[in-house]
């Protein structure tokens, strides 16, 4: 529990960041989901490496599970086809590559001046809610949840419901 | 008394000038009338100042501390009062042979407040004390020569002359200003007595140079070769401007400058030699082209060349200026009268100027045949008669100089008999040619000529020279005046075996004819400098100017910068995107790193 | 040995990937799909710094709710979002986004 190896670290962070290029630059839009699908198993895998269980859970379970195969559905529904091949306006294409190669040099300029960011993984030894040596991250999410942030929570559960009518306003067809 | 009348010499006419101009225009005699009456005030004031000791007085007017003084300052001494004598006399003289030259001309008034003009700028020279001052007056004696000769500026040749006078006396300022600063930086001043006090101090390359420079105005102003180009143009001015300007006074106002700097010449033997060379090749190249010649003011034109020629080869070859001012002296008596005399034809005859179309007139009017006879033994140097004097005095002081430069000198000698002698026969003698007989001229007209006539016979001989100026005493060397009077013998002959009895001319030199192609030579060579130039600055403001500037780098940025703003406002959202994206980088840049 | 700020360059890294596949791609559903990306950067931002700033030996739980709450209100956005794009896709017959620019000034 208080070993991360680096191996299995780069592995599933090159796992993540390659199929999210393959996201952004691959052609059919199926293609592109799916490999978005992928990306985000790499990234819950990071997130069980850090002892965040439930998160991961979430993740694979909401944004894989869910989310994802909506896209899929409307990708389908719209039937898009694979784009052409275009030709790269030049200024388009150095503007945009500077803001993101100087994105990157403050990125990692800024990863200089974290505190503590040079710290290797701290050892987890509180008792928490369970009393027992293991964490139980479920109880301990879930307890400061509705303690702590019950009122966001409530609200959250609102938002949904006004989305969910959203969703269904908008995908009325005319009314004759 | 005496301290003011000097400011009366120089204003006088200046004053008359100014009350034409601006009363008097529609009343043309009333206006020639006020401009005779100026010039004889002058030279009746010279005339005293004459008999008194020489005075200099001085107005200040530019004053820059110990960097710079130019004074208005009017120095009367021995020079001077010789050159104001000339002046004044020959202008008063030619003034009232205006009256009945210029008698039905519409533009009267005009002429005579260019005379008064003239006359304010030429005694501004004469009286100058200090360089800028001489300068000044330098520049306007060039504009009143040009008003003068485009007097008649509705013909199509007299602008042009007027043009090319000008234009071509410019390019001699230049040098003559670039002396002036050259000495004014070497002495600190440009007061003439200051400069020659500190000769002797000066770097003698310096000094070489600067004469050099200044020896250009006189070469622009004397019309010197390679100048000389404006003189025979000039001629289309009317004859009276012609025989003040172009014969008497402002062409000799350059071998005057000359003398009153000669503090410089001799100190400056490289530059003296420099100086005589040009003088012997503007005193037998104007002598050839003046043999070819047709026009009776032409082969006059041609002779004062040549003439000035031989007062800067004694500028250039003596050790004073007395033997040029001497020269300068006599030819303005002579030089004048044959001018005068050449009016009085001109005018006779209804303004026909070609020689060969003339003839028999010594019959028809005998004063002026026999004043332009005396002016032309004058000029040829016939004994007894002033010429002879004091061009023996410059070619003694060659021949003891530099033997090459007299036997030149006394080549033309021969010349000048020849074409002054060609010219008489031709225009005087023989049967007329002309359609309507010349009648003699009126006494206004003729009054100038016999007063001339008589200085042209005395001016040289010592009793009356001596009054006015220093004449210059060479040691006599027998063989020098014999040559001459050989030469003058030989050209005389020639031209009577030549063309006594001909109607046209017998001989035909066209190289002569066309003064060398001179003229010709400076066109192409101003076309093409000109061409050349324009060409080059053309394509510097198209490439670059245009291309690389304004095209590139103003509208290009223009035109980028637009390019770039439109995408706040075309709706494209990934162009938004992107601004945000940048937004932000600087945000985090502006918050993070600063 | 792992330390945060392995976690938060991929972190950093993921959010920029996802940011130019926003600029880069026309397709509207693809350029949602990466905004969805970013979001996730984020989330895993917040995880690590919960992991690695313990409180009583104890990961910091708020972060981890904070989490929950984003992958909530993404997936409400990401529901709206297809609506509308379908609502869209029904009116102009195109996802292409440069079709879209009837909000110009």
């Amino acid at each position: 529990m208080n070993y991360v190896s680096p191996f299995l670290f780069w592995a599933f962070t090159g796992l993540m960041l390659g199929f999210a290029l393959a996201v952004v630059f691959n052609r059919n839009p199926v293609a592109s989901a799916l490999s978005l699908v992928v990306s985000f198993i790499g990234l819950a895998a990071l997130f069980v490496q850090l002892d965040a269980f439930f998160i991961g859970s979430i993740q694979i379970l909401v944004y894989a599970g869910a989310v994802m195969v909506l896209f899929l559905f409307i990708i389908m529904l719209l039937d898009l086809k694979a784009e052409q091949r275009r030709r790269l306006n030049p200024f388009t294409a150095i503007g945009g590559a500077a803001v993101i190669l100087s994105f990157i040099a403050e990125l990692i300029t800024v990863l200089r001046h974290v505190p503590g960011g040079n710290n290797p993984l701290p050892a987890l030894s509180g008792r928490g809610l369970s009393g027992q040596g293991s964490i139980d991250d479920v109880r301990e999410i879930g307890f400061t949840l509705f303690s702590h942030y019950n009122f966001p929570l409530q609200v959250v559960g609102v938002l949904i419901l006004v989305s969910t009518i959203g969703v269904i306003i908008l995908s009325k067809r005319e009314l004759k | 008394m005496t301290s003011i009348l000097p400011w009366i010499i120089l204003f006088s006419p200046l004053v008359s000038a100014v009350f034409i101009v601006l009363f008097t225009q529609r009343l043309r005699n009333l206006s020639a009338f006020i401009s005779v009456i100026a010039v004889l005030v002058s030279w009746a004031s010279a005339v005293y100042m004459f008999t008194q000791p020489g005075i200099s007085v001085q107005v200040s007017w530019l004053d820059f501390g110990p960097l710079l003084q130019v004074p208005i300052g009017l120095k009367i001494d021995d020079l001077s009062k010789t050159m104001l004598m000339v002046v004044t006399t020959i202008g008063a003289l030619i003034h009232i042979y205006s009256l009945g030259y210029m008698k039905d001309d519409d533009g009267k008034s005009r002429f005579f407040a260019g005379l008064s003009i003239f006359m304010f700028s030429m005694l501004g020279i004469v009286l100058a004390d200090n360089f800028v001052m001489m300068f000044i007056f330098w520049e306007l004696v060039g504009v009143s020569s040009y008003i003068l000769i485009g007097h008649w500026f509705h013909k199509e040749a007299p602008p042009a002359a007027a043009n090319k006078a000008f234009i071509t006396n410019r390019i001699g300022d230049f040098g003559f200003m670039s002396g002036i600063l050259m000495l004014w930086v070497a002495t600190k001043s440009v007061m003439f007595t200051d400069i020659a006090g500190h000769v002797g101090s000066v770097d003698p390359t310096t000094l070489t140079i600067a004469t050099l420079l200044i020896f250009c105005g006189a070469v622009g102003k004397s019309a010197q070769f390679p100048l000389h180009v404006w003189l025979p143009d000039a001629m289309e001015g009317p004859t009276p401007v012609s025989a003040l300007i172009h014969a008497a006074t402002m062409v000799a106002a350059g071998v005057y400058m000359l003398s009153r700097v000669f503090f410089l010449v001799g100190a400056s033997p490289d530059a003296q030699q420099v100086i005589a060379w040009i003088g012997t090749i503007t005193c037998v190249g104007a002598a050839l082209m003046a043999t070819q010649q047709n026009d009776i003011k032409r082969v006059l034109a041609y002779s004062t060349l040549s003439q000035l020629g031989y007062m800067v080869i004694a500028i250039g070859v003596s050790h004073s200026r007395d033997a040029a001012m001497f020269h300068l002296f006599t030819h303005a008596c002579f030089k004048a009268l044959l001018f005068l005399g050449a009016g009085s034809v001109i005018h006779a005859l209804h303004h026909e100027q070609d020689m060969w179309k003339m003839g028999g007139l010594w019959k028809s009017m005998p004063i002026t045949f026999w004043t332009f006879l005396v002016g032309t033994f004058a000029l040829t140097g016939v004994p007894g008669l002033a010429g002879y004097f004091s061009k023996d005095a410059i070619l003694l002081a060659a021949y003891h100089q530099n033997k090459l430069i007299f036997a030149l000198a006394t080549g033309t000698v021969f010349l000048t008999a020849f074409y002054m002698f060609r010219l008489v026969i031709v225009a005087f003698l023989g049967k007329p040619k002309a359609n309507h007989h010349g009648h003699e001229s009126p006494l206004v007209m003729t009054f100038p000529l016999w007063v001339l006539a008589l200085l042209s016979i005395v001016a040289g001989y010592k009793f009356f020279a001596g009054h006015f100026l220093t004449v210059p005493h060479e040691e006599e060397v027998t063989m020098v005046p014999m040559l001459s009077l050989g030469a003058l013998i030989g050209g005389a002959g020639l031209a009577l075996a030549l063309y006594s009895g001909k109607i046209k001319d017998p001989i035909r030199i066209p190289l002569f004819a066309n003064k060398f192609y001179i003229d010709e030579f400076y066109a192409v060579l101003i076309r093409s400098t000109q061409d050349l130039l324009a060409r080059i600055f053309g394509k510097f403001d198209r490439l670059i100017l245009d291309g690389a500037l304004v095209r590139g780098l103003f509208a290009g940025g223009v035109y980028g910068t637009g390019f770039m703003l439109r995408l706040f406002q075309v709706g494209n959202l990934q162009g938004y995107a992107f601004l945000f994206g940048a937004g932000v980088v600087a945000v985090l840049y502006f918050i993070l790193f600063k | 040995m792992v330390t945060l700020n392995d976690y938060l360059l991929a972190s950093g890294l993921l959010f920029t990937i996802g940011f130019a596949g926003v600029l880069l791609r026309r397709n509207i559903i693809i350029i949602f799909m990466c905004l969805e990306m970013m979001l996730n950067a984020a989330n895993l931002s917040l995880v690590a710094f919960s992991r690695f700033n313990l409180v009583n030996g104890l990961p910091n739980y708020n972060a981890q709710v904070f989490v929950f709450f984003i992958i909530t209100v993404a997936a409400a956005e990401v529901a709206v979002g297809l609506a509308i794009i379908v609502a869209l896709f029904r009116s102009r017959q195109t996802t292409h986004v440069e079709d879209v620019s009837r909000l110009k000034f």
